[in-house]
């Protein structure tokens, strides 16, 4: 089954991204296909490079990052433009575009639009959202 | 052949205590492009979205309810709001606004978008939906 995911809350603050990425790992393992991951509202936090949690925790950044299909090819990671600029998240385009002196989005991520989201919606067979 | 879906957003919490009802709004702005069937429901305190008469001057934030107005351009016209929810919340219809669209197949007569709706009605209308984006 194609699946894409919706995120809807930052890292740490809220399980909703933890659980989302253990559902995806999960439906990997099931020989299900990850469309598209699309990050929204205070979920574009979790793309951030510069997030660096204590030693003796998990990484939700770089977890994400690193997910991959199960036959080792990447997964779409995309992260709501007007959310993240909202929110101060910029990658390097961006950052150049508004005339900011740098960025932090990881480079396992791409801002796009909203339109991603409903496309995903209509080439999967699932969205699963997850938040409050 | 593109593919068309039936899409809800379901709207579940007030408009200005947290972001998602103005993130929502814009999703279902976009949305309209993609030309799929599009229906839009408020249950929760999400029914707090379309009350009429907002105003948002002593708290330094954005009024958007006015946009709920456009939905119609948008051929965006199913709008279900959940009795129970206005109930709950001591509201009735008389407090939402009057959304309305122009109706192309009956001589753009301007109709009501919003439909109060029961939570039994609104639970078999989501059961046929294809995709449920909730906010």
């Amino acid at each position: 089954m194609k699946i894409s995911i919706q995120i809807n809350e930052g890292p740490y603050q809220h399980q909703a991204s933890d659980t989302a990425y253990q559902f995806a790992k999960a439906a990997i393992k099931k020989g299900h296909e990850i469309f598209r991951v699309f990050f929204y509202h205070d979920g574009v936090n979790n793309a951030s490079r510069f997030t660096i949690p204590p030693q003796d925790d998990r990484n939700v950044v770089n977890l994400w990052a690193e997910l991959k299909q199960s036959d080792g090819a990447e997964i779409d990671k995309v992260v709501c433009v007007a959310a993240a600029l909202r929110r101060g998240m910029l990658d390097e385009s961006e950052a150049k575009k508004n005339g900011v002196d740098g960025n932090n989005i990881h480079p396992a991520f791409r801002i796009s639009g909203l339109g991603q989201l409903i496309e995903a919606g209509i080439q999967s067979d699932r969205l699963v959202v997850f938040g409050d | 052949m593109p593919i068309t879906k039936k899409f809800m957003y379901l709207n579940r919490k007030s408009s200005y205590g947290t972001v998602y009802a103005i993130e929502s709004l814009e999703v279902v702005l976009i949305a309209a492009a993609f030309e799929q069937d599009v229906s839009l429901t408020f249950v929760d305190d999400g029914v707090y979205q379309i009350v009429n008469g907002q105003n948002t001057d002593g708290i330094g934030m954005k009024n958007f309810s006015k946009t709920y107005h456009a939905l119609g351009d948008y051929d965006i016209n199913k709008i279900y709001v959940s009795k129970e929810s206005l109930e709950e919340r001591g509201l009735t219809k008389d407090d939402i606004m009057p959304l309305v669209y122009e109706d192309e197949d009956d001589d753009w007569e301007e109709k009501p978008s919003v439909k109060v709706v029961s939570n039994g009605e609104l639970s078999k209308i989501m059961s046929e939906q294809d995709v449920c984006l909730s906010f």
